[in-house]
């Protein structure tokens, strides 16, 4: 568990839950469901994270500064109260790149060895 | 849904309680959401699946940080943290090391394939009260042939033999044993094979079975070995087998089994005792059922044989319980003294904890009021008492591993064990589960209580009574226990220790210092010949006694307490043999053997070189011996029958402690060299050569070697050392267990005192405000000191008063091991208890000057 303060780089490599959570995160504010959901729309199914393994990350992510809840509710009148919302922090969004840089670096080594195909 | 509250059960109270309603939602919504019964189970299996791997995971997050939480708490508060982990630490490692070493020697089974049916037969001499001794080969064939009881029965007989050839000649601790032993033991051979019938056929090749220490170390550990001549005391034997390195029998010093090769003339003597008896139970049969059995065979052969066996019975013991039950009552009281330092070091971890709760109180009240749930507290105080029950346990497997060397030297040597003790690993798990328990039951039991009493108050200027009083009666009543375990250890290592000095001072009947001995054990055929072995002697002892400081050499059968039995029947002149003879211990000696020895000639004379087979039959006889058969009168002159002659008594010597030093021995006789009968009494041959001198050993005994390689360079020498380490060996394992002790109790006493400053210091603290009060009412410096130590006296005077009584029952039960040293023994307690008062005012002191030095301004303004 990395202190709040340390580099973005310390925290890497994330495990993949914290990273779609922060991804879902960066679009806007959301509640638990909506993250699940996000995610398993944005990965055309492919991650659906379980409850546990949901709640087990964001209790983590509150705790290393990543993410922080929110009082604030985008449409007050049609949400239930008990919903809890989850928003990214500048130093969640900063592991956050610095997470999808690591990725793309890897990407782009897979690449030079010839295992992705060249977008042309 | 019921399920899936059950399910989140398992995660943490603390997560549950933040998430758990979100999650049961979340789930609900997506069980609705689900098509048909494949997609609700498929949702099912996901979720147990989720539920198992990230409940664990939340788990061991939690223990992360609070690991990291009891860490940053010990590190500010250092002393306390290295107290309790040294107390912790010294208390399991001494009940790790003694209890590995008992466990080792008394418990474990013995290293035998179900060694719990192997037991030992002895012949049991009531008439004069032997309960164990040796049997004849014709009472051990008609035992075998008559007793149901057992799957099979083996005899042996330790021996040494000289073994010559490749390389120096060496002298080896050797088994003769009927070729069934290792039957019956049930063990095989690494290499090779074991004896078998054939090789104790009479007239059969000479065959021999080699140690894996001996292999290894004589002959690299070269396969080849087998089938290969090796000569024993000058006999060629083929080496048919080599043992697995495991294997010692009947001790560990073993290295070479040969088989008996029995003929008729040696079942003709019943009174001929020398073999022990090892036999396998039959499945089913209880040792007291073969004891039965046996007692009703010796009873038959009693009928059979009155005269030589003559209140002759069986003796039928487990193979575990051959240990002498001296040494067995040393064990117990050792381990029993390391639980104690177990037991005080956890009475001083509680009460450090209950202290440290106390303190803070205030910290969890702070922490309770921020939202931390009860379950956190505990969880974190359980972690920090799990952490310092950890480093304790590091520390004292660390300390168990040192003190390896010094408890190796309490494995007897006549058990067939390793000479290590395994460091016992299940009695770790159980010290540390105990300082675990100490950790749990007294700081977070406290702690919690205390939380609770002060949700709102502790945060509240001022209160610091309600808790704080019964914490500090029940840390008084653990110091008290404290004082009670440390007295009792004193009392008896004091004991034990006194014992050890009367040992010490014990006349053994000789002057061992400045003796130099060493074996010299001569071959049969080569010196069969009592002329030969005379010639052999003359020469050597010769050339020892021109050696620049040496004033008088000699040699004997054995020494006294290097060899304890040896002992004959004795029939006086005039008197009828009928079977009940008392003994006496025989030895062969050389002339010179008293003078080289210091045992004062009472009257008469020396053996002399003069006596030989052709002249009279003469003896030597010890003080006691004369005693016994004439007493009041002079004994020299008298005759006697005694080791298969008649002999007449020339001179009477001091008497000698053959059996060592706290055993009574029968009374001695000795019998010129010159009168061994050739080929008979062949291990009564004189072997041991003692030499008095004013040189240090060191420069002397390479003298002696060249001077015995020269007369025979096939010789081996062996056991090389001073009389006064012979005579030490003998209480060596009283000593190691009597420092032992008193180092047991020295580390008590410390905890002791450590444990009436921590209670004091507490008391102090948390009645700060009225001693300042006090102080400012005009109570003087000393009303303060008196107050203080009033206390630790009260506490002090109960625990020596309990530590005292128990002591004594402590005492009583160990009285066998205090070789005459009364268990009220009056120096002793008063030792004790002078050192528990010391103590006292060592632990006092601080405190007292603390109080003393209150400011009464600052004190009540604190608050």
């Amino acid at each position: 568990m990395q202190d709040s303060e340390s580099a973005p780089e310390l925290s890497l490599p994330l495990p993949p839950a914290t990273f779609h959570i922060l991804l879902s995160l960066c679009e806007e504010d959301r509640h638990g469901y909506a993250i699940l959901q996000d995610v398993s729309r944005r990965t055309r199914g492919a991650v659906k994270l379980g409850a546990g393994t949901l709640y087990r990350s964001i209790q983590r992510m509150l705790e290393q500064g990543l993410i922080e809840e929110t009082t604030e509710r985008p449409v007050p009148e049609e949400d239930d109260e008990r919903r809890r919302y989850y928003r990214i922090t500048p130093r969640g969004m900063a592991v956050a790149r610095a997470e999808a840089r690591r990725l793309a670096g890897l990407v782009e080594l897979a690449r030079s060895s010839g295992l992705v195909p060249r977008r042309v | 849904m019921r399920f899936y509250g059950f399910l989140l059960r398992l995660y943490p109270a603390s997560f549950r309680a933040e998430y758990g309603e979100e999650m049961r939602r979340l789930f609900a919504r997506r069980l609705r959401e689900a098509n048909g019964p494949g997609d609700t189970g498929a949702l099912w299996l996901a979720t147990v699946l989720d539920v198992a791997v990230s409940a664990w995971r939340t788990h061991a997050d939690l223990l992360r940080l609070d690991v990291r939480y009891a860490a940053r708490a010990l590190s500010r508060a250092p002393g306390f943290a290295v107290t309790a982990i040294l107390v912790a630490g010294v208390g399991i490692g001494a009940a790790t090391a003694s209890y590995s070493v008992l466990d080792h020697v008394l418990v474990r089974p013995l290293p035998f394939a179900e060694a719990d049916r192997l037991v030992d037969l002895w012949e049991n001499d009531t008439l004069h009260g032997y309960g164990r001794t040796e049997l004849s080969p014709a009472n051990y064939r008609d035992w075998k042939s008559a007793s149901r009881s057992f799957e099979g029965m083996a005899a042996f007989t330790n021996t040494s033999v000289n073994l010559a050839g490749e390389g120096n000649p060496e002298r080896l601790d050797g088994v003769l044993a009927t070729p069934d032993l290792f039957e019956v033991l049930r063990v095989r051979a690494a290499l090779g094979r074991i004896l078998t019938e054939a090789d104790g056929r009479t007239g059969a090749e000479k065959t021999v079975v080699i140690s894996d220490g001996l292999w290894r170390r004589r002959f690299g550990g070269d396969p080849s070995v087998l089938g290969r001549k090796v000569l024993l005391d000058d006999a060629p034997h083929v080496v048919v087998g080599v043992m697995p390195p495991d294997f010692r029998f009947p001790a560990r010093s073993v290295d070479v089994w040969t088989p008996f090769q029995f003929v008729a003339d040696d079942f003709a003597d019943r009174g001929d005792c020398y073999l022990k008896c090892v036999a396998r139970l039959k499945k089913g049969v209880s040792p007291e059922q073969a004891r039965t059995e046996m007692r009703l065979v010796a009873a038959r052969l009693e009928r059979a044989y009155p005269k030589e066996n003559h209140r002759i019975g069986a003796t039928v013991l487990r193979l575990r319980d051959e240990m002498a039950p001296q040494a067995r009552l040393l064990l117990v009281a050792l381990f029993g003294a390391a639980a104690g330092v177990l037991l005080i070091g956890c009475t001083n971890l509680a009460s450090l904890l209950l202290a440290r709760a106390v303190g803070r109180r205030k910290e969890l009240a702070v922490r309770t009021a921020m939202g931390a749930g009860r379950e956190r507290l505990v969880r974190q105080l359980l972690t920090e008492s799990m952490v310092l029950a950890f480093c304790g346990g590091v520390l004292g497997v660390a300390l168990a591993a040192a003190a390896g060397p010094l408890v190796t030297r309490l494995v007897p040597n006549a058990l067939p064990i390793a000479e290590n003790p395994p460091l016992d690993l299940r009695l770790l798990a159980i010290a540390a589960v105990l300082t675990a328990a100490t950790g749990v039951g007294f700081g977070v039991v406290p702690a919690l209580r205390a939380c609770r009493d002060c949700a709102g108050e502790g945060l509240q200027e001022g209160a610091r009574t309600g808790a704080g009083r019964s914490t500090e009666r029940l840390r008084a009543a653990l110091v008290v226990a404290e004082i009670t375990a440390s007295v009792i250890l004193l009392v008896t290592s004091g004991l034990l220790l006194r014992a050890l000095w009367k040992l010490q001072r014990t006349d053994p009947g000789f002057r061992a210092d400045g003796v130099l001995t060493m074996r010299t054990a001569l071959p049969s055929p080569r010196y069969e010949k009592t002329g030969v072995r005379q010639n052999f002697y003359d020469r050597v002892l010769a050339q020892a006694r021109a050696l620049p400081g040496v004033s008088h050499a000699a040699y004997i059968t054995t020494l006294p307490i290097a060899m304890t039995g040896g002992i004959w029947p004795v029939i006086p002149e005039g008197q009828p043999d009928n079977g009940d003879a008392e003994t006496a211990s025989l030895r062969f000696v050389t002339p010179d053997y008293f003078a080289t020895l210091g045992i004062p000639l009472r009257a008469g004379r020396d053996v002399s070189r003069a006596d030989t087979g052709q002249s009279l039959f003469v003896a030597v006889v010890s003080d006691s011996f004369a005693r016994r058969y004439w007493p009041g009168e002079n004994a020299l002159g008298r005759r006697f029958r005694f080791g298969q002659a008649e002999r007449t008594i020339v001179g009477i010597v001091g008497d000698v402690r053959v059996r060592g030093i706290e055993r009574e021995s029968e009374p001695q006789v000795y019998l010129p060299s010159g009168q061994v009968p050739d080929g008979s009494l062949v291990g009564y041959t004189p072997k041991d050569l003692v030499i008095r001198s004013s040189v240090p050993a060191g420069t002397l005994v390479p003298e002696v070697r060249r001077i015995v390689a020269r007369e025979d360079p096939l010789l081996p020498i062996s056991d090389v050392r001073s009389l006064a380490d012979l005579v030490a060996s003998d209480t060596a394992s009283r000593r190691i267990q009597a420092r032992m002790l008193a180092a047991f109790a020295a580390i008590s006493l410390a905890l002791a005192a450590l444990g009436i400053h921590g209670l004091l210091s507490f008391t102090i603290s948390q009645r700060r405000r009225e001693i300042g009060v006090r102080i400012a009412l005009g109570a003087m410096p000393r009303d303060i000191v008196e107050m203080v130590l009033g206390r630790s006296l009260l506490l002090a005077g109960a625990g020596a008063l309990l530590g005292g009584l128990l002591g004594l029952a402590a005492g009583r039960a160990m009285q066998a091991l205090l070789a005459g040293v009364r268990p009220a023994d009056a120096a002793t307690f008063a030792a004790a208890i002078g050192l528990a008062a010391a103590m006292t005012a060592a632990g006092s002191l601080l405190p007292a000057l603390r109080a003393v030095r209150i400011d009464p301004v600052a004190a009540i303004r604190a608050d």
